[in-house]
């Protein structure tokens, strides 16, 4: 199946490599949660017993995790718990001492970086990590660069197969700005935008390629609260209208507990707990690793 | 050092300006043009602005600093001399995609480095290019066909059994190959390859997870910058100097063509050019300048040294004041001047 | 049959060049770890130290105060360096700060030109190059000179990082640029000294070099021998552009002379960058080069 017939469709095979991989997410508009047996039964994201060191300064011991489709689950914890670590190694750019990474039914001990968008994966950085010199549709443009198949001398040549492949992208591309309300910025040059905006940008880069799996690292970071409030409400739509996992990383409890639909908290690279939102909330080891470090981090109850 | 992306083919009162201009580098000035401008000012100037069109795509798109871009046009010139004397039956036309390609080859062995090193590392390993080069160009005497010193005769070029002889047809044939070699770079910068460049040079590890091929971006950045300078350093051989020695391709001529990219602008196509103009006018305004001012004193010694002082100076000014370049403070002016409101939220390429 | 005595001749030459490559390749660590530039100018500012040292001696001035005139030039010069071109640009990408040193090396060596003149001045620092020989090794008595002083300077600044105020702020820098600045430590004051630093280790690696070489324009190059020494030990490692430094110097003259015939010699311009690019391909930070995890 072409890359160019499938760019405008919403459901979309995530790679192109073989028949395995041709499973196509069932993501329509009108999204519904599958039944919890169907969940249980491959989870988009698996960890078994993880860790991580760097130097002898433990990031993440012994951490399991199950993602089920179509879930939003936060991942939640003191500065220096290792939630960033966590995604850094779903996403391949930390090698885990130990253990193993299930992304659907391929299992890793160290994810290729290279090849995760390829496996339906996309992320965010905690830090913005846009292309600061490309405009913003450039940049959602970039969201599916892994689709490309035309090489460079049929790019300057503008073959028709060139173009097509061009043309697809940028109309996906394009409507993803609008699912996101960025058409008006869309020729604009992504660095000179405000910060917000560029959040925005990213997560609309992220999502193009209508992953399978999205990670969100402290999206929500630096925004104001109605910001905040709008940011929620696209990634909620996100997975509701493209069937998304999404994880995501925040420090804001209380958008956490509206957003997510479960919570693993971690403290000190321990899983402490896990659970939905209610669970979490009662769970008197979360509060006993929150109230210690409420005194010197204010920011991480307030709600 | 954020730069504007690629639009091509949208701005239209752009392409009056650049039809006119066209017109004018073909229709007028071969034809009023003095021998010694089609010749010392603009065919060298040509030359450079391939050479620097060619850097930019590496260092101003992809963000890979490069300090042996002499060496690139060394291969490039000694390439098509060898090809020309070697096989004779070949047209010249040939030998000078031929010579691009050999340029583009050197610059892939030199570009692999760049998988493993980023930055200063990376700047420093293409020294090795440059010392590299000049060495053998230098040392096997199989490449300047046995000279003492390495040094090439190039000769008259035959394109379709026109001689390309005399200040005209050297500055037309230049021009020609320029305008097209630019022509297709434009191409590629606004393709999909043109935005992995930039995506490379902006945030390499995004660029990765989002499944950029890092490898294949590099590699294609370094083998399309050195097929480009190589194909200029053809222009400077056999258009503009027509007797070359590796010497002259040495570390200054490298930061020559990195000066006029940063004086110029960064990731700037047009940058390129207007930072080659500038490098090879501002030493003949120096130099009446200075006569005009100090008389006798003002030798070429002095010229020389004031010239780097200028340069370097202006370097680190722009820098500080403007690091996108004179094309920045270019573009200003002209949106003060015509008021366009368009360019508000744009910034042209 | 292999000539030991000429390996251990050729050797210690190249180890004793090596100390003075160390030198110069200290001034640029210094810059690098405080601020994060590679500083390109090192080279040029070794010229203007031996073209100004020289030029006052052969103006009559006596060899201590043209010394000590010489210092206090190039500490303004450093310091000015540091005001006006690299304050200015303090958070800018670090590819710009090296542009901008390649823009300041050549404003130094055109004003170094402008001011001094462009001719080659002979430079006799009073040391006899007569070699003298050990267990039958001749060995230059100017090169062992020059080692002893390069490690006597190499010596000081270690003292001076380790026991004073200054030092342990350019250590705190060093280690953390915000750590220290949020400690308080004023960042200016420490680039102040660094600067200064680089200046004096361009005075005697000037009067060094220029006594070898005689002072001339090509003196600026020393800096292109100190980059794969900067390579190879890593741009943050003093110990490294010690090592670094006597590696590449031994590297580079037995290379030049047991390899070098097979090519025709002259390899010694670029051998030494081979080498420390084959070793950076195996090992990416370096001979003590930290390795750095990226933080996303």
């Amino acid at each position: 199946m072409s890359a160019v017939a499938t760019a405008n469709a919403k459901t979309l095979p995530l790679t192109g490599e073989g028949v395995e991989e041709a499973r196509v997410v069932p993501a329509v508009a009108g999204w519904r949660p599958a039944s919890a047996a169907l969940r249980a039964a491959v989870p988009v994201l698996a960890l078994e017993d993880i860790s991580v060191s760097f130097g002898g300064v433990v990031a993440l011991r012994d951490v399991d995790l199950r993602v089920a489709e179509g879930e939003i689950r936060a991942v939640i914890g003191p500065n220096g718990a290792g939630k960033s670590s966590l995604l850094n190694v779903v996403s391949g750019l930390y090698r885990p001492d130990r253990g193993r990474v299930q992304l659907g039914d391929r299992h890793f001990s160290h994810v290729p970086t290279s090849r995760l968008a390829g496996f339906g994966v996309a992320r965010t950085f905690q830090n913005l990590a846009l292309f600061k010199g490309l405009s913003v549709l450039d940049n959602v443009m970039m969201g599916l660069v892994h689709r490309r198949r035309a090489g460079f001398l049929q790019q300057i040549a503008g073959t028709p197969w060139a173009r097509r492949e061009e043309a697809a992208n940028r109309a996906a591309a394009e409507e993803i700005v609008g699912f996101l309300h960025l058409t008006e910025a869309s020729e604009r040059i992504a660095g000179t935008l405000p910060y917000g905006l560029q959040k925005r940008v990213e997560l609309a880069r992220a999502l193009v390629a209508r992953p399978k799996l999205l990670l969100l690292d402290e999206p929500l970071a630096g925004m104001t609260l109605t910001e905040k409030q709008e940011l929620s409400r696209h990634i909620r739509n996100a997975r509701d209208s493209y069937g998304t996992t999404i994880v995501l990383i925040e420090h804001d409890i209380g958008v956490v507990m509206d957003l997510s639909d479960s919570i693993t908290v971690l403290d000190h690279g321990c899983k402490i707990a896990d659970g939905t939102p209610d669970q979490v909330r009662a769970n008197q080891a979360v509060i006993d690793a929150y109230l210690g470090v409420a005194h010197g981090d204010e920011t991480e109850l307030a709600s | 050092m954020p730069a504007p992306s690629i639009r091509a083919s949208r701005l239209t009162s752009n392409h009056i300006g650049i039809a006119l201009l066209l017109g004018v580098a073909y229709g007028i000035v071969p034809f009023t043009g003095s021998e010694y401008l089609l010749d010392a000012i603009l065919t060298p100037f040509l030359a450079l602005a391939l050479a620097a069109v060619g850097l930019n795509v590496l260092t101003g798109y992809a963000g890979q600093v490069s300090l042996g871009s002499a060496a690139f046009l060394a291969v490039g010139a000694y390439a098509a001399y060898n090809f020309n004397l070697r096989i004779p039956e070949l047209p010249f036309l040939v030998s000078l995609l031929l010579a691009g390609l050999v340029a583009a080859l050197v610059g892939l062995v030199f570009g692999l480095p760049s998988l493993r090193l980023r930055g200063f590392y990376l700047a420093v390993s293409t020294l090795a290019a440059q010392f590299f080069v000049q060495w053998a160009l230098t040392k096997f005497g199989w490449f300047s066909n046995d000279n003492p010193s390495g040094v090439i005769d190039a000769p008259t070029l035959n394109i379709a059994g026109i001689p390309v002889s005399g200040a005209e047809r050297r500055y037309v044939f230049s021009l020609t190959i320029v305008l097209i070699a630019t022509f297709l770079t434009v191409r590629l910068l606004a393709s999909q390859s043109g935005r992995n460049f930039i995506a490379v040079r902006d945030h390499e590890i995004a660029a990765k997870v989002i499944g950029v091929p890092l490898l294949r971006t590099k590699l294609l950045a370094f083998g399309i910058s050195s097929f480009l300078i190589g194909i200029a350093g053809v222009l400077w051989a056999f258009a503009y100097l027509r007797t070359v020695e590796p010497a002259g391709f040495n570390l200054d001529r490298s930061f020559q063509i990195l000066f006029i990219i940063i004086i110029g602008g960064l990731a700037s196509i047009r940058g390129s050019f207007l930072g080659a103009a500038f490098i090879v006018v501002f030493p003949l305004l120096l130099s009446r300048v200075g006569a005009a001012l100090l008389g006798n004193v003002f030798d070429s010694g002095v010229l020389e040294m004031s010239q780097r002082i200028v340069i370097g100076g202006l370097i680190i000014g722009l820098l500080i004041a403007e690091p996108r370049g004179l094309i920045a403070l270019l573009d200003r002016f002209s949106i003060r001047v015509f008021r366009k409101p368009r360019h508000a939220n744009q910034q042209p390429n | 049959m292999f000539d030991y005595q000429f390996f251990i001749e050729v050797l210690v030459g190249g180890l004793l060049s090596g100390v003075m490559y160390s030198l110069v390749a200290i001034g640029f660590v210094l810059i690098y770890k405080t601020s994060g530039v590679l500083n390109f100018a090192q080279g040029a500012m070794i010229l203007f130290a031996a073209l100004t040292f020289v030029s006052l001696l052969e103006r009559g001035v006596p060899f201590p105060l043209a010394l000590l005139a010489t210092l206090a030039v190039m500490v303004v010069l450093g310091i000015a360096v540091e005001r006006f071109v690299l304050r200015p640009l303090v958070n800018q990408p670090p590819i710009t700060l090296f542009m901008a040193t390649l823009g300041l090396s050549y404003v130094i060596e055109g004003a170094a030109q402008l001011l001094w003149g462009a001719q080659v001045h002979g430079l006799d620092l009073g040391i006899s190059d007569t070699p003298f020989d050990v267990a039958g090794v001749l060995i230059s008595q100017f090169d062992l000179f020059a080692a002893a002083v390069a490690g006597a300077l190499v010596a000081l600044f270690a003292l001076f990082f380790r026991y004073t105020r200054t030092g342990l702020a350019f250590r705190a820098v060093a280690d953390d640029q915000f750590a220290a600045l949020a400690v308080g430590l004023r960042l200016p004051r420490v680039w102040a000294a660094v600067w200064t630093a680089a200046g004096i280790v361009a005075v005697v690696a000037g009067l060094l070099w220029g006594a070898r070489l005689g002072v001339q324009f090509s003196l600026s190059l020393i800096v292109l021998k100190a980059l794969p020494v900067l390579v190879l030990g890593g741009f943050d490692s003093i110990a490294g552009a010690i090592v670094g430094g006597l590696l590449i110097g031994a590297i580079e003259k037995l290379a030049e002379v047991y390899v070098g015939p097979f090519f025709g010699g002259g390899i010694e311009a670029w051998a030494a960058y081979v080498v420390a690019l084959g070793f950076l391909l195996v090992r990416p930070s370096g001979l003590f080069g930290q390795k750095l995890v990226e933080r996303v």
